[in-house]
């Protein structure tokens, strides 16, 4: 269960990221997890939902964008999505590969309701 | 809506202080190893194994991770070997910022190998660099011979397979064989040994290896 501790740090980016007066306005958190990355979306978005409760930013939510696993053949170049977890290239069965994605964890951006729109 | 554009890894803060305690183990000559496991593969009998063998060819210490306990800091600690034991309370994986800070109550005078012991659990100490130079992961035979393809992502970012308890396995459920290729389908290359602490079996081929520093390239 570290989706708690990674919710946190989150938390404290996005915390850094916007003005105190803005804190409320914080509707979406944009954040890439990779298929990789060991981290659980749902028990995230529970924990992220859980720790905002506490803040200035009751109604922000978290919007994942899950990564799959993709692979390059350093061998013979082939581009290809990692199935199955099998880490060998299914066109020349080599092992010499280069991870393109799926160890992301990163946050994206931060999306603020604007006041204006509210009061209209 | 207004946008506000990040893109920061969210764990940059860990990665940060990984980094500077890297760099404080480099320039203290201090080889630090990263040990992930279930609970109860045997990560601290290894190390008591290694502390016997190779008690005249390397100067350790340890760093012990548990949610709860000093016992194994107990058991390291009855060999002679420095050992800062850190108490999680709860938290289900070491984070860089513990290890910068119990480095602190370590002497590291004459230490040449520093072990970090995680707490056990396979899916979350994967995430967090600590500032070692590898990760090593054990599993054990009677954990069955799936554990890698369950838990992709720590033998994906480990460097070296230990499989302890093989003195078991015409006991228990695991194919020694089908355990290796699983392992090697996640990651092609992990360095692998088979050991058993109970009878001593592969013992002096892991500390062999361990002692000549023959490490993979990360």
């Amino acid at each position: 269960m570290h989706e708690l501790a990674i919710a946190q740090n989150i938390l404290e980016i996005v915390q850094q990221s916007v003005t105190e007066e803005q804190e409320p306005d914080v509707k979406w958190v944009r954040i890439r997890v990779g298929q990789l990355s060991g981290v659980v979306p749902d028990s995230l978005d529970f924990c992220f939902s859980a720790i905002v409760s506490e803040t200035r930013m009751q109604q922000a939510g978290l919007a994942i964008e899950q990564v799959p696993t993709v692979s390059r053949c350093r061998d013979c170049g082939h581009q290809f999505q990692i199935e199955d977890m099998v880490f060998v290239c299914p066109s020349c069965k080599s092992a010499n590969l280069e991870m393109i994605s799926g160890k992301e964890l990163e946050i994206l951006e931060i999306e603020l309701e604007d006041k204006r729109d509210n009061a209209l | 809506m207004s946008v506000i554009t990040i893109e920061r890894k969210i764990l940059e803060k860990n990665d940060r202080i990984a980094e500077k305690n890297r760099q404080f183990f480099k320039e203290h000559g201090v080889f630090v190893l990263n040990f992930v496991s279930s609970p109860g593969a045997g990560k601290t009998s290894i190390l008591e194994k290694t502390f016997q063998e190779l008690s005249a060819t390397l100067n350790i210490a340890v760093i012990e991770g548990d949610v709860q306990t000093d016992l194994d800091s107990q058991r390291v600690a009855s060999y002679g070997v420095p050992v800062v034991q850190i108490i999680t309370m709860g938290a289900c994986h070491l984070e860089a910022n513990l290890i910068r800070d119990a480095v602190q109550k370590l002497n590291l005078d004459g230490i040449d190998t520093l072990f970090i012991e995680n707490v056990g659990n396979l899916v979350c100490p994967s995430n967090y660099d600590l500032g070692e130079a590898f990760k090593v992961v054990v599993v054990s035979t009677t954990e069955g011979d799936d554990k890698p393809l369950k838990y992709p992502g720590m033998f994906r970012n480990s460097s070296v397979l230990i499989i302890n308890k093989i003195d078991l396995v015409p006991y228990v459920h695991c194919d020694l064989k089908l355990l290796k290729e699983n392992a090697l389908q996640i990651n092609p290359a992990l360095k692998i040994f088979e050991i058993s602490c109970f009878t001593g079996a592969g013992i002096p081929e892991w500390c062999s290896w361990l002692s000549k520093r023959e490490f993979p390239r990360l």
